[in-house]
């Protein structure tokens, strides 16, 4: 092995702050963040579904943008801050979306219901008002395989209805 | 599936990150946005031992511009450059192919040097850059700092002109003439997706006549091309319509379209011709809006 990589695959000391608290863990160069959110700090609400980036499941806030947690190291995460669908509630409230979500059935078997969420999470923050097409194209990297596509816009188009407008919406 | 074993370095300078990559003899990756470079690991596309990842670097990433145009670091992400007023109202074209490139979770990551650098045949940047008259400058240790044109750039399907120690530090894009337009059209199955076809157009406009016009294919080939009038064949005289319809059938007998799951050759020959024609009508259309129609 070649002296510059003596030591480099870890493990590698890393700190990092998850929704809202100081967390850190010795990791390998391999580990993924998604791997050291659900394996070493057991936040599984971050799920896997392809490992490979094409499925969204594993969406998360990083520096408070959406990233997929299986395309970044956990080596490369350090020094950041994550948020994760674990963080979304607040004092065992649940947020304004996923109330709105829940109410609209936006959720079937639920596995790639934490990736939607933080998506839709990302969208509002930025675009408080989005329309239904901007809603769609903010969620078009994200899959269900259960295929509730319709009731997942509903529950975020939901959530940021004043009362009229979901009013007019609901069926 | 899981990663394979490698080392991972995250240098504080560009010098020891060219170092490494010299120590590497070609075992080892730098690591940009990894949005292209984990999901090959993960399917065991590529096994580097070393990652050398620049984020420390200082200088690596942002915008700048001056009256010649713009210089976009490398490591600057590709959401970050399609959120930057300089770069919409500087480079339209880069602007308009940056929105195609991927989902926002993607681009918050991806960067800008690292899709030109992963030269996917069916990526937007490369052919925008091509249409843009872009040069990457690339560092090493052994040949110091060197200029590469888009134009020699690519060299076929995830292959470019870098050596396996250089990195590329910069992108600069040229101002365009203030009589050109441009377009950047793209069908795909989903927003987000890769191109099945996308065309990135530039016209320069002297009154109601083509001075010059340009023209890179994502999704037809090994890698995108740079099409010119000469290339393309085309007759002088002739009005725009009929020039942008001749464009877009020599474009059409020109290519020779992969054949997928997705689309046939065929259709993605349908879809070069009629992308061609209306991306150059757009960009005529818009470089009269940018007083093109004037400076006849
Ligand atoms: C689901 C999904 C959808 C996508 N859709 C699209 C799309 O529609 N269009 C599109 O164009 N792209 C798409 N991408 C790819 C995305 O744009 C990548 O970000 C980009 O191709 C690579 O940039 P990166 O910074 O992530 O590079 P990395 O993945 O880090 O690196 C890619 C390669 O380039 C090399 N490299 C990177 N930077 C440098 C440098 N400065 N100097 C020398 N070598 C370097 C690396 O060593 C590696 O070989 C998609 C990706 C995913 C996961
Ligand atoms: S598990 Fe990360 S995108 Fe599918
Ligand atoms: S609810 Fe089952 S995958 Fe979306």
């Amino acid at each position: 092995m070649p002296e510059s990589e003596l030591g480099a695959r870890g493990p590698l000391p890393i700190r990092l702050e998850v929704n809202g608290e100081e967390r850190g863990g010795d990791v390998e160069a391999r580990t993924t963040l998604a791997d050291f959110l659900r394996d070493q700090l057991g936040l599984t609400g971050t799920h896997l579904g392809c490992e490979h980036g094409v499925c969204g499941a594993c969406t998360v806030l990083l520096d408070s943008l959406p990233t997929r947690s299986c395309l970044v190291l956990a080596a490369s995460a350090d020094g950041c801050r994550v948020e994760t669908v674990e963080g979304l509630a607040r004092d065992g409230q649940l947020s304004r979306l996923q109330r709105a979500m829940w109410d609209s059935h936006s959720f079937q078997c639920g596995f790639c219901t934490p990736g939607f969420l933080i998506q839709a999470t990302a969208l509002l923050a930025e675009n408080p008002t989005p329309t239904e097409a901007e809603v769609r194209h903010a969620l078009s990297g994200n899959l269900c395989r259960c295929t509730g596509y319709e009731s997942i816009v509903r529950g975020v188009l939901a959530a940021c209805a004043g009362p009229e407008r979901s009013g007019a919406e609901s069926k | 599936m899981k990663l394979p074993p490698f080392a991972y370095r995250a240098p504080e300078s560009l010098e020891e990150g060219l170092e490494l990559l010299a120590a590497g003899e070609g075992e080892a990756r730098i690591l940009a946005g990894g949005q292209s470079l984990i999901p090959m690991l993960a399917l065991r596309l590529a096994r580097p031992s070393l990652l050398i990842e620049l984020r420390r670097v200082p200088g690596l990433a942002g915008v700048h511009e001056d009256g010649s145009g713009l210089r976009i670091g490398a490591l600057t992400t590709e959401l970050v450059a399609e959120r930057d007023p300089r770069v919409r109202a500087a480079s339209p074209l880069l602007f308009e192919a940056l929105e195609f490139v991927g989902h926002p979770a993607i681009r918050s990551r991806g960067t800008v040097g690292g899709s030109l650098c992963h030269a996917d045949p069916a990526a937007e940047l490369p052919a925008a850059a091509l249409v843009l008259g872009a040069e990457l400058t690339a560092r090493s240790l052994a040949r110091g700092t060197r200029t590469i044109p888009a134009r020699d750039f690519f060299l076929g399907p995830y292959t470019t002109a870098l050596e396996f120690d250089e990195v590329v530090t910069e992108v600069r894009v040229p101002a365009p003439p203030s009589s050109q337009g441009s377009c950047y059209l793209e069908v795909s199955r989903r927003p987000g997706d890769f191109a099945m076809v996308g065309v990135a157009a530039a016209v320069v406009r002297g009154g109601d006549r083509v001075l010059d016009l340009r023209l890179a294919l994502s999704g037809v080939g090994d890698r995108p091309r740079l099409l010119t009038r000469d290339e393309l064949e085309l007759e002088g005289q002739d009005s725009p319509e009929v020039l942008f319809g001749q464009a877009g059938r020599s474009v059409a007998a020109r290519i020779r379209p992969p054949e997928d799951l997705h689309a046939s050759a065929a259709y993605r020959r349908h879809l070069s011709r009629v992308l061609t024609e209306r991306a150059l009508r757009t960009a005529f259309e818009r470089a009269a809006l940018q007083g093109g129609a004037a400076s006849a």
